[in-house]
C-alpha cells in the first residue's frame, strides 16, 4: 500500500470513529475533553506495541470484573444460580437487577480475584453448565420482556474432559442461537478478554461494545503462535498479525462502539470505568427502546449475517 | 568371529525427525493398503477393519446426490485477506496453494440436488482445503445454502469436516460462528430442517456453531467431535484422557448424537429421514 493510500485509509477510519455516539454519555459528566484526547491517542496509535499493551491491560489482574461493575451500577441485584440440570458454574454469573431504573437480565463471565476464587471460578472459563445457566436467564428475559446485558471477559470456554463430555461446542452454539431468537433489546460489552467461542456465545447482541483496552479474538495470541509459528513465545507477533484490539474490531465492523476507560486502563479507577460503562449501556438500551421485538431480531440476525470479507 | 559393524546412526544425526510417512492409501488402523480405485469403490472405507478414510467434498456430493442432479451454487465465493495476514507465510499464498492442491475454491461445496428423488440442499466441507477451516467465504457459502434451502423449502444436509475457525482471518473468522447460527435460525423459522453428518474431524468453531444445531445429527464412526481437541486438553489441564476422548462413540454415549452411521449406510439413513420431513 502506498503512503497516500495509507493516509486515505487512516482518514476513513477516523471519520468512522468520530461518528460514534460513544462519548455522549461521558459528556454529561463534563469529562469530554480529556476522553476525546484519549481517543485521539487511540486513533493515532495502533502499532504492534499498542496492540500488545491492550492484551496486557485486558488481562490485568486488577481489572474490574462483572461483579465489580454490578456492585457499582446495578441496583436491587438478585444473582440467580445454577442451570437447573447439573451445576452452578462460577465462571459465569447471571441475575436480575436495575440499571438506571429499569430491570434487566445480566449475564457475564467472572474471573476470580485471589487464588482460591480463581480456582473456584476456573479463571472465567465456563463449562457448558455456565452457558446453560445463561440461556435459562435469557428465557426469563424473553418471558418478561427484559433487556439483556452481557459482560464478556473470558480467555475461552473451559478446555477440559468433563466440559467436552457435557457438550461444550453444542452449548456455545445453542447459546448463540438463543440470543439470535430473543425479541428483547440486547447489549454486550467485552470488558476484558473476549476469547473465542466462549466469548461470542454471549455476544450475539443488537449492540456489541468493547472497552478501550479490551481484546476480542478467535484464539489466544499464545494459541495462535503455537499453531502458526509453532512457538507460543511468539505471542506478540501473533497478536500483531490477528489484531484483537478494539479499534481493529471496530474497523472490521465486528463491534458497534468503543467504551472509554480511565487513563492508564480500567484497573486504575474502577469507579470511573464503571461510570463510562454504565452510560454506554444506558445509551445503547435507550437507542433500542422504540424498535419492535421482531424488528430487533431481524436486524440483529442481518447484522451478523453480513459479517465477513470475501470475493 | 563377529562381523565388524558399521554404525550408520552417525549419518542420520542431523536428519529430520521421522515423520508420519504413511501413504494416504494405507489404513492407519490396520495397515491394509489399497489402490485408488479400490478405495473409491469402497467409499474410502477400509474393507478389512472399517476405518473411514477422509472423503473429499466433491466425491461425497457426487455420492449423496442422485446422478446428474447436483447443481452447484455460490461456486465463485472466495476468501480475501482483510488483515494482510502473515505468519511464516502470507495467507494469500496459503490460499493459492490450497486451491492448486485441492482443485477447490474454498473449504465448502454447496448446491442443490435430489437424494432418492427427495430435493435437498447440500453444504459439504473439504478438510483438504486448509484443514476445512471456516473463514468468511465458508460462512457466506453456508449462509447462502440456508437461504436457498429456505426458499425452496428443501431440507439442508450439512457435512462438517473442520479444524475450526480460520485464524488467518482473525476476529472475522470468529464472527462466522454467529453468522452461520443466525442463518440456521432464519432457515428454521421457515420450517426447513437441518440434518448434520459429522465427519472426522468436527471441532472448535464449526462444532460451536451450525454443526451443533441439527434437527437430526449423526456421525461417522471414529470421527473426532470436540470443541477442544485432545492435545490441547492434555496440555492445558494435565488431565488423564479417557481412551475414546472426543470420539463419535463417546459423543453418542453422552447424548450429543442421534446415531453413528457407517458410510455405506448413510444414504439409506438420510433417505429415511428425508421421507419424514417431506
Amino acid at each position: 500500500m502506498s503512503e497516500r493510500d495509507q493516509e486515505v485509509n487512516l482518514r476513513q477510519r477516523l471519520s468512522g470513529l468520530s461518528r460514534l455516539p460513544l462519548l455522549r454519555g461521558a459528556r454529561v459528566e463534563g469529562e469530554a475533553e480529556r476522553l476525546e484526547k484519549q481517543l485521539e491517542r487511540l486513533k493515532a496509535d495502533t502499532s504492534d506495541e499498542s496492540i500488545w499493551r491492550s492484551v496486557e491491560l485486558a488481562r490485568h489482574p486488577e481489572r474490574p470484573y462483572t461483579l465489580d461493575y454490578v456492585a457499582r451500577f446495578v441496583d436491587d441485584w438478585l444473582e440467580l444460580h445454577g442451570d437447573r440440570s447439573r451445576a452452578d458454574d462460577g465462571a459465569l454469573v447471571t441475575g436480575l437487577g436495575k440499571i438506571d431504573g429499569r430491570t434487566v437480565a445480566i449475564v457475564g463471565h467472572q474471573k476470580g480475584r485471589d487464588v482460591k476464587e480463581r480456582l473456584d471460578r476456573q479463571f472465567g472459563m465456563a463449562y457448558p453448565e455456565g452457558y446453560h445457566k445463561a440461556m435459562r436467564v435469557m428465557e426469563i428475559a424473553e418471558r418478561f420482556q427484559l433487556p439483556v446485558v452481557a459482560l464478556v471477559d473470558t480467555p475461552g470456554a473451559y478446555p477440559g474432559v468433563a466440559a467436552e463430555q457435557h457438550g461444550q461446542g453444542g452449548a456455545i452454539a445453542r447459546s448463540q442461537a438463543a440470543m439470535a431468537r430473543l425479541t428483547v433489546p440486547t447489549v454486550a460489552c467485552i470488558i476484558g478478554e473476549g476469547g473465542s467461542g466462549g466469548a461470542v456465545a454471549l455476544a450475539v447482541a443488537d449492540r456489541v461494545l468493547m472497552q478501550e483496552n479490551a481484546i476480542y479474538s478467535v484464539i489466544t495470541p499464545e494459541g495462535c503462535a503455537a499453531i502458526l509459528w509453532r512457538d507460543a513465545g511468539e505471542a506478540k507477533k501473533a497478536a500483531a498479525a490477528f489484531k484483537p484490539d478494539a479499534l481493529h474490531c471496530l474497523d472490521l465492523g465486528v463491534i458497534d462502539g468503543i467504551v472509554p476507560e480511565p487513563p492508564g486502563g480500567a484497573q486504575t479507577d474502577h469507579d470511573a470505568a464503571a461510570r463510562y460503562l454504565k452510560s454506554a449501556l444506558v445509551e445503547a438500551l435507550e437507542d433500542l427502546d422504540d424498535t419492535p421485538g421482531d424488528e430487533l431480531r431481524r436486524r440483529r440476525r442481518a447484522k451478523f449475517r453480513g459479517m465477513g470479507v470475501f470475493a | 568371529m563377529s562381523e565388524p559393524r558399521i554404525d550408520v546412526q552417525v549419518e542420520h544425526r542431523h536428519a529430520p525427525p521421522p515423520t508420519d510417512a504413511r501413504h494416504p492409501n494405507t489404513c492407519p488402523k490396520c495397515g491394509s493398503h489399497y489402490r485408488d480405485d479400490e478405495l473409491a469403490g469402497a467409499l474410502w472405507v477400509c474393507a478389512h477393519c472399517g476405518y473411514h478414510f477422509p472423503m473429499r467434498a466433491r466425491a461425497r456430493v457426487e455420492w449423496y446426490a442422485d446422478p446428474g442432479s447436483f447443481q452447484e451454487e455460490a461456486a465463485g465465493v472466495r476468501s480475501e485477506d482483510p488483515l494482510d495476514f502473515f505468519d511464516l507465510r502470507p495467507y494469500v499464498e496459503r490460499l493459492a496453494e490450497a486451491e492448486l492442491n485441492t482443485g477447490q475454491g474454498e473449504a465448502m461445496v454447496v448446491g442443490h440436488a435430489t437424494l432418492d428423488g427427495h430435493p435437498i440442499e447440500l453444504a459439504v466441507m473439504d478438510f483438504a482445503f486448509l484443514g476445512g477451516s471456516m473463514g468468511s467465504a465458508v460462512g457466506e457459502k453456508f449462509s447462502r445454502a440456508c437461504d436457498a434451502a429456505a426458499e425452496r423449502g428443501t431440507p439442508l444436509i450439512a457435512v462438517p469436516s473442520s479444524g475450526g475457525a480460520r485464524m488467518q482471518e482473525g476476529i472475522l473468522s470468529l464472527m462466522q460462528l454467529p453468522k452461520t447460527v443466525c442463518a440456521v435460525e432464519d432457515m428454521h423459522d421457515a420450517r426447513v430442517p437441518l440434518i448434520v453428518v459429522m465427519t472426522h474431524p468436527t471441532t472448535a468453531g464449526v462444532l460451536a456453531s451450525f454443526a451443533s444445531l441439527g434437527d437430526v445429527t449423526i456421525a461417522e464412526p471414529g470421527a473426532l467431535i470436540a470443541f477442544t481437541g485432545p492435545r490441547v486438553v492434555q496440555q492445558t489441564t494435565r488431565e488423564k484422557l479417557p481412551e475414546d476422548f472426543g470420539l463419535a462413540e463417546q459423543n453418542l454415549r453422552f447424548g450429543h448424537l442421534d446415531a453413528i452411521v457407517p458410510r455405506a449406510e448413510q444414504r439409506d439413513y438420510l433417505s429415511r429421514a428425508l421421507r419424514l420431513f417431506t
